[in-house]
């Protein structure tokens, strides 16, 4: 039995850890997978459109820069052109074209000089002392003598400041003559200056040698200030096109990510560089990841509660419906070995008759022969009376307790069949006459015409009212009387109404008539199984049996059976 | 009233013998028959037999078989249905083939002579009245 019960445990723990297995497999797993797949399609997305906007930020400033540049480039040639060599020698003149140029841009020209073939300074315009300078060993001289126009990168040159310059060269007679201009660093800073976005995002440029010609924001960036390494690998790379955007993520000097975005300006001679670190560039995403993972966490805690609170529901469920399953069986094990025990019964009950009704027939013998007058005066007579009579009495006792048991165990005709009720009652009726009549009992029928037939067990039906109208005889056996025996139609039930003037049932008794084996006959008359039989029967069929009496004035049982659905008369 | 004549048919011998015992105390001329076969054989020799005491159950011909021959030859003849296993179903389809009354076994020997009396008065007066009915058949035979 303690095996029985471990192994049933065992088998409840197996399925609760499978149900909750299942669950959350089936759960979980999709879960995860639709989860992963959503967030690396979205990180693709984002990052795709992160860096197709720092592309475009980085292309538009790009222009702006290209334009700034081309825009000085297009002032100066468009003096040199005008007004030649000897009107711009004249240092008035000059000044006031740099006002008229200060006057347009602000302080974006900061001077304006000419330079003649041998590198000396011959006219200046301008806030420094630099009449007469020499630049023939400048490097940006050197480049402006070789090229018509030339913008120089930013140097600190003569007076010591970040500048750089813009020149244009011509020639007269035969000697070259330059126009020079220096380009405000503060001003043309600016506009790489207010690239900036998020808390890491900044911009800078750099020439070929990697050095820088505008000065970044740098303080709070100082330590993420890109290596040359990180930027050469651009400057190296200037086979494809020159307007190309390129887009490089690299770890820095402290491992941390950076998002770099680079274009060449000034037909490749500088490079525009905005640096971003990837934890700022993807701030929101990686916040959404936070909350996905968040959620993520939540959903299978879920998931996991449900299942455990499911599995056990279900298990509980199962393990209740075994026990009620467990119990059915043995209910029919039961009945197939009450079954049993019923034929085994009545078999032997059916033998037993015979010799017991040969035995009270004997018995009736020995009591007729002592009527004899040669018995008469034997002293042993009364005695041999009792005994003979309690023979007979045990005998009849006998016969009633082999009668139900027969009735009890015997196979009724279940068979379900349609059944007026009035004709069945007229045949028990019938059957009963000649009982009622050595008791002197009067039947009086009362059936209502045209009721519907009832579709149940006839052989169930005449055993019910039977056992009530042998009750009911039995009752009245002493002193005669009137049975009363009605049927009539009430709502969807066919009642039928047996009622006595017998001795009744006293109070006590009536709420226990129903019970098995209980019985106020004198010995050998009853068995107490009778009414039980009937009270199952009726109770089968979806009907009532009710009882009501009076000590002496009599007893009345209402029988209810339903009639079934198109039945009506 | 003469006493009534019976026949008793049960394969039970020893009940059979106490029983005529029982009867013939009690004025009753009996006959006997073990089975239904017998019984036929019995009432062809005896046909003023007024009541039949039928055993139901029996081995070879059963008492319900017995009581159909018994009122397709002598439907004049009673029958008390006697039945170690009373059926509400087998007495019904007793009374239907005409018998008088059923009894269960073992009986109670004044319940049983009363229901024989009353066959046999019955009985008596169906006779009675046949043969009036003939007897008035005949005379008005004659008046014609």
């Amino acid at each position: 039995m303690a095996n029985l019960e471990q192994l049933s445990n065992s088998y409840y723990r197996l399925l609760t850890r499978n149900i909750i297995l299942t669950i959350i497999s089936v759960s979980i797993i999709p879960l995860i997978l639709v989860s992963i797949t959503i967030y690396y399609q979205f990180r693709t997305s984002y990052h795709e459109k992160v860096y197709a906007h720092l592309c475009e930020l980085v292309h538009k400033h790009k222009q702006n820069i290209d334009g700034f540049l081309s825009e000085k480039l297009g002032d100066i040639r468009f003096l040199a052109n005008s007004f030649g060599l000897d009107k711009l020698s004249d240092e008035s003149f000059l000044q006031d074209r740099l006002a008229a140029l200060q006057k347009n841009y602000g302080p974006v020209f900061v001077d304006l000089g000419i330079i003649n073939n041998e590198g000396e300074q011959i006219a200046y315009a301008g806030p420094f002392k630099l009449a007469k300078a020499n630049y023939s060993d400048a490097e940006w001289y050197l480049q402006a003598v070789r090229n018509q126009y030339f913008i120089s990168d930013v140097f600190l040159g003569l007076r010591g400041l970040p500048h750089f310059i813009v020149t244009v060269r011509d020639t007269r007679k035969g000697q070259n003559w330059i126009l020079r201009a220096t380009i405000d660093f503060v001003a043309f800073n600016t506009l790489v200056e207010n690239i900036h976005i998020g808390q890491t995002g900044f911009a800078f440029i750099v020439n070929k040698e990697g050095k820088l010609q505008t000065t970044p924001i740098t303080k709070p960036f100082l330590d993420i200030l890109p290596g040359k390494i990180i930027y050469k690998d651009f400057l190296n790379d200037q086979t494809s096109d020159p307007n190309e955007i390129r887009v490089s993520v690299k770890p820095d000097s402290k491992n941390r990510k950076n998002i770099y975005v680079a274009s060449f300006l000034k037909n490749g001679d500088w490079l525009l560089v905005y640096q971003q670190r990837a934890a700022d560039a993807f701030a929101d995403l990686n916040k959404t990841f936070k909350i996905t993972t968040i959620l993520m966490l939540l959903g299978p805690l879920g998931v996991v509660i449900m299942a455990f609170t499911l599995s056990r529901m279900i298990v509980n469920r199962i393990a209740r419906a075994d026990t009620e399953k467990q119990l059915m069986n043995e209910k029919v094990v039961e009945a197939g070995k009450l079954a049993s025990v019923g034929e085994l019964a009545a078999g032997v009950a059916h033998e037993i008759n015979n010799p017991v009704a040969i035995m009270v027939e004997e018995a009736g013998w020995m009591g007729d022969l002592l009527e004899e007058e040669e018995f008469q005066e034997s002293k042993n007579l009364a005695e041999f009376k009792k005994s003979i009579g309690q023979i007979q009495t045990q005998g009849k006792r006998c016969k009633q307790i082999t009668h139900k048991l027969l009735s009890f165990a015997r196979r009724t005709d279940g068979s379900v069949q349609d059944v007026d009720i009035n004709d069945m009652l007229e045949e028990l009726v019938a059957l009963s006459a000649q009982r009622a009549k050595y008791s002197m009992v009067e039947i009086q029928p009362d059936y209502q015409e045209n009721l519907p037939c009832l579709k149940f067990s006839l052989s169930e039906l005449q055993q019910v009212f039977f056992n009530i109208i042998n009750n009911a005889i039995d009752a009245m056996e002493k002193n005669g009387g009137q049975l009363k025996i009605s049927s009539r139609r009430k709502d969807n039930y066919i009642v039928v109404e047996i009622s006595d003037t017998g001795t009744g049932i006293p109070e006590a008794n009536l709420s226990r008539i129903f019970d098995p084996f209980f019985t106020t006959k004198p010995i050998g008359k009853g068995t107490g199984l009778g009414l039980s039989i009937c009270y199952g029967i009726i109770d089968k069929m979806g009907g009532k049996i009710r009882c009501k009496s009076s000590v002496d004035v009599g007893t009345t049982f209402w029988v209810s059976i339903p009639i079934q659905a198109g039945n009506g008369p | 009233m003469m006493p009534p004549f019976v026949m008793l048919v049960d394969d039970e011998a020893p009940f059979v013998k106490t029983m005529t015992k029982r009867l013939t105390k009690r004025n009753l001329e009996v006959e006997t028959a073990l089975g239904g076969q017998e019984a036929l054989d019995t009432l062809d020799k005896h046909r003023n037999i007024d009541v039949v005491i039928l055993d139901v159950k029996m081995p070879g011909m059963d008492g319900i078989e017995t009581l159909q021959r018994i009122k397709t030859s002598y439907p004049l003849t009673e029958v008390i249905m006697l039945t170690a296993y009373a059926t509400v179903e087998s007495a019904i389809e007793g009374m239907k083939l005409g018998a008088f009354d059923y009894l269960m076994k073992p009986c109670d020997m004044e319940q049983l002579m009363g229901k024989v009396i009353e066959a046999t008065r019955k009985k008596r007066n169906h006779e009675d009245k046949i043969r009036e009915a003939q007897v008035k058949e005949v005379l008005s035979k004659h008046g014609a």
